[in-house]
C-alpha cells in the first residue's frame, strides 16, 4: 500500500469519527498553541530588552561596585558602593574625554506638584547624562555643570512623570516638591516608551550633588562611560576597571559592557522561555498519551476490520502503516490547528497586552515537526498491536 | 445431522470444470492443527487429507466444533497447520513467511463470509477494490475493475452505495464481487447463505455456481446445512477433527 493510499484510508477513518478525532486532537492543539505563545512572548521580551539596552547608548560601559557575575546576578546587588563623584575624573582621564562620563545615584521619593503627588524614581545625575545615555531633552533644557557644582534645586522630568504631575500643562518653569524640598522644573526628557507595561519615563532627574544632600547619601551608584568607538570597548573596560581598583584596592568593581548585559539577559530569558515552554510541552505530552489511548480503543473497535483487511491480503506492515498514518494525521492536523491558534494568540497578545510577542519563523516549523513526531512516537505502540493481530482471532470477534 | 445426501447433484456446472486439467488448487496431506490453552492442548484437526482440484466445486460439511472452521482458516491461509502438508495454489503454507502468506491470500483466495464483513463506511466500489489495494493496483484501475466485478453480480446500479444502504442479499453480492475482483483460483465461502432469507440465499448460491462453471474458479463451501452442501458436486464431511466421509473418494476412481 502506497503512502497516498494509506493517507486516504486514514483520512476516511478520522472523518468517520469526527467528534472523537477533534477531541483527541485537542490535547495536541492546546500543547502546540501554548508552546508557540510562550516562545513568541519569550522572543518578544528578549528583542524588547535588547533594543532597550542598545538604546542606552552605543559603546556604553557601566562601572559598578561589586562583581558582575554572569552566573549570579544577585551578587552585585548586595555590594555597597564606595565610589565618589570625584572618581568620575579618574575615569574621564582614562577615556580622555570629561564629557564621556556620567555619575548616577538612584533612589525614590514622594514628588508633589500642587495637589498632585506620586512616588517616583529620583535619578541624581550630572550634565553629561543626556549625551552618554542618549536621553535627549524634549522641552526646556538639562542641567549644566554649574547646576551640579552649586547643588541647585532644579529638576528635569521624565515624559510620564511630566504628564502625571502636570496634566495638560507645560511643566517648564513650574515647581515640584521632592521629599519636602522645592525644585524648579527646567526641562522634560523625550519619551522612552515602556517595558512590559511599566513606563520608563516615570522619573525625575536632579543634580547628583543635590540628591546626595537631599537624601543624605555620599555614594555614587554607578558611572556610565561612553567609549569613542565599539572597538575600544574591551580595552577601555579593562582600563576603567584597573583605574577604579587603584583608587579602592580593597573593593571589588566591575566594568560591565553592553555585550555582557545582553548576554546575561539573553541567558535569563532563554532559560525562562525554556522552562515555560517545557511546562507547555507537558500538555503536548499529555495530548500524545491521549492519542495513544484513543488509537488503542480504535484498534480494539476495529479488530474485525483489521482481520478482514488481513484476510484480503493486507500484510502486518500495511496495517501498521495505516494506523500509524492515522495517528500522525491526528497529531499533525492538531499541530497545524494549534499553530494557527498560537500565532493568532501571539499576535493578539502583542497588540492588546503590554507583553511583547514576536513569532520567530522557526517556531511553527519546529511545532509542526514535533506534533508529527508525537504522532509517530505515540502511534507506534497501538499500530504495532493492530499489525500483529491474528486474522483468525480478529475475524471471529463480534 | 446425517451424512446422507438426498438432493440430486446438479450436473451442468460441473461438466465444464470436469474437463479441466486435474491440477490441485488445494492439497492437504495429514494436516493437523492444535491449540494450546495453558497446559491443555486442543486438537482441532487430527490429520485431514483431501485435494481440491482446479475448478472444482466442493462443500465441507460438519457440525459446529467439528473442526471445519479451523480447516477453513487453514485453507484460507489465515493460519498454518501444526503438522502435515498443506499446499494452496501450489505453495506449501507452512514454509511461507507472514508477508508471503498475505500475498498468497491476496492472489489465490477470495473470501465470502457469513456476516459479509464489509467496511460499513466505504462505498461498494471501495469495498470491492480492497484486495486490489493490497496488491498495489492504482485507484483508477481499482475502481474500474471493482465496477466490472459489481456488474457481474448485478449490482452495477449500486456502485456508490454503502453497505448500510443495502439489503443483506445485496451486501453478500458485494462481498462476492470483492472475492472475485482479484481473479483468485479459489473461492472460500463460509456459510454464505447463513444470514440470508431463502430467496437471497438461492440467488447467492446461483452466483457462486455460475462463477464456478463460467470462470472455472474452484469453490469451497463451508457449511453445516446439508441442503446447501447438497448443491455441490462433492461433499467432504468433517467430524471431530477428521474427514468422516468424502464423496469424491468413491467418484475419483469412476472418472
Amino acid at each position: 500500500m502506497k503512502g497516498w493510499e494509506a493517507f486516504r484510508v486514514a483520512l476516511d477513518a478520522l472523518r468517520g469519527n469526527r467528534v472523537r478525532s477533534l477531541l483527541t486532537m485537542l490535547g495536541i492543539i492546546i500543547g502546540i498553541a501554548a508552546v508557540i505563545v510562550v516562545v513568541s512572548i519569550g522572543s518578544g521580551a528578549r528583542q524588547q530588552i535588547e533594543s532597550q539596552v542598545e538604546g542606552l547608548g552605543s559603546n556604553l560601559i557601566l562601572v559598578v561596585p561589586g562583581k558582575f557575575d554572569t552566573n549570579n546576578l544577585g551578587n552585585n546587588a548586595a555590594a555597597t558602593s564606595t565610589m565618589q563623584i570625584k572618581d568620575g575624573q579618574v575615569l574621564a582621564d582614562v577615556v580622555g574625554d570629561p564629557r564621556a562620563v556620567t555619575a548616577r545615584v538612584t533612589t525614590g521619593a514622594q514628588v508633589r506638584a500642587g495637589t498632585r503627588e506620586q512616588f517616583t524614581t529620583v535619578q541624581g545625575a550630572d550634565q553629561n547624562l543626556p549625551e552618554v545615555l542618549t536621553r535627549p531633552v524634549a522641552d526646556g533644557q538639562y542641567f549644566t555643570s554649574v547646576d551640579v557644582d552649586s547643588r541647585r534645586r532644579v529638576a528635569v522630568l521624565g515624559a510620564q512623570a511630566a504628564k502625571n504631575l502636570f496634566p495638560g500643562l507645560d511643566p517648564v518653569g513650574r515647581q515640584v516638591t521632592v521629599n519636602g524640598t522645592r525644585f524648579e522644573v527646567i526641562g522634560v526628557l523625550a519619551e522612552q516608551g515602556e517595558s512590559f507595561g511599566v513606563s520608563l519615563d516615570n522619573e525625575i532627574h536632579i543634580p547628583i550633588t543635590t540628591a546626595q544632600r537631599l537624601f543624605s547619601l555620599d555614594r555614587v551608584d554607578a558611572f556610565a562611560v561612553k567609549a569613542p568607538s565599539s572597538s575600544q570597548v574591551p580595552r577601555l573596560s579593562e582600563e576603567l576597571w584597573r583605574a577604579m581598583k587603584a583608587q579602592y584596592p580593597d573593593q571589588t568593581f566591575s566594568a560591565v559592557t553592553q555585550t555582557q548585559i545582553l548576554g546575561v539577559i539573553g541567558q535569563i530569558l532563554s532559560l525562562l522561555t525554556a522552562v515555560l515552554a517545557s511546562i507547555a510541552g507537558i500538555s503536548l505530552l499529555v495530548g500524545g498519551v491521549g492519542v495513544s489511548n484513543i488509537m488503542l480503543v480504535s484498534v480494539r473497535e476495529r479488530t474485525r476490520e483489521i482481520g478482514l483487511r488481513k484476510a484480503l491480503g493486507a500484510r502486518q506492515r500495511d496495517v501498521l502503516v495505516q494506523f500509524l498514518v492515522e495517528a500522525v494525521l491526528l497529531t499533525s492536523v492538531g499541530g497545524v490547528i494549534g499553530i494557527l491558534i498560537g500565532v493568532a494568540v501571539s499576535v493578539g497578545v502583542n497588540e492588546l497586552s503590554p507583553l511583547p510577542a514576536v513569532i520567530e519563523w522557526w517556531s511553527p516549523v519546529v511545532a509542526f515537526v514535533v506534533s508529527a513526531a508525537v504522532g509517530i512516537f505515540f502511534g507506534v505502540f497501538p499500530a504495532r498491536r493492530a499489525g500483529r493481530l491474528d486474522p483468525v482471532v480478529a475475524l471471529r470477534t463480534e | 445431522m446425517t451424512h446422507e445426501t438426498t438432493r440430486p447433484v446438479q450436473p451442468t456446472p460441473h461438466d465444464a470444470a470436469g474437463h479441466r486439467a486435474p491440477a490441485a488448487a488445494i492439497e492437504a496431506v495429514d494436516v493437523t492443527r492444535s491449540y494450546r490453552f495453558g497446559d491443555t492442548t486442543v486438537d482441532a484437526l487430527r490429520g485431514v487429507s483431501f485435494t481440491v482440484a482446479e475448478g472444482e466445486y466442493a462443500a465441507i460439511i460438519g457440525p459446529s466444533g467439528s473442526g471445519k472452521s479451523t480447516l477453513m482458516h487453514l485453507l484460507g491461509c489465515l493460519d498454518r497447520p501444526t503438522s502435515g502438508l498443506l499446499r494452496v495454489g501450489g505453495r506449501a503454507v507452512a514454509e511461507l513467511s507472514d508477508p508471503e502468506l498475505a500475498d498468497l491470500r491476496n492472489r489465490e483466495i477470495g473470501f465470502v463470509f457469513q456476516a459479509f464483513q464489509l467496511l460499513p463506511r466505504s462505498s461498494a466500489l471501495d469495498n470491492v477494490g480492497l484486495p486490489l489495494l493490497y496488491r498495489g493496483v492504482k485507484a483508477p484501475e481499482r475502481k474500474e475493475r471493482a465496477a466490472v466485478a459489481l456488474e457481474s453480480v448485478n449490482l452495477g446500479h449500486r456502485l456508490t452505495h454503502r453497505p448500510t444502504q443495502m439489503s443483506g442479499g445485496e451486501q453478500q453480492r458485494v462481498a462476492i464481487a470483492r472475492a472475485l475482483v482479484g481473479e483468485p483460483r479459489i473461492l472460500l465461502a463460509d456459510e454464505p447463505t447463513g444470514n440470508l432469507d431463502s430467496r437471497n440465499g438461492a440467488e447467492v448460491m446461483r452466483i457462486l455456481e455460475e462463477l464456478n462453471s463460467e470462470r472455472g474458479v474452484a469453490v469451497v463451501l463451508v457449511t453445516h446445512d446439508d441442503e446447501v452442501a447438497g448443491r455441490a458436486r462433492r461433499q467432504v464431511r468433517v467430524r471431530d477433527g477428521l474427514v468422516e466421509h468424502d464423496s469424491a473418494l468413491g467418484a475419483v476412481g469412476e472418472a
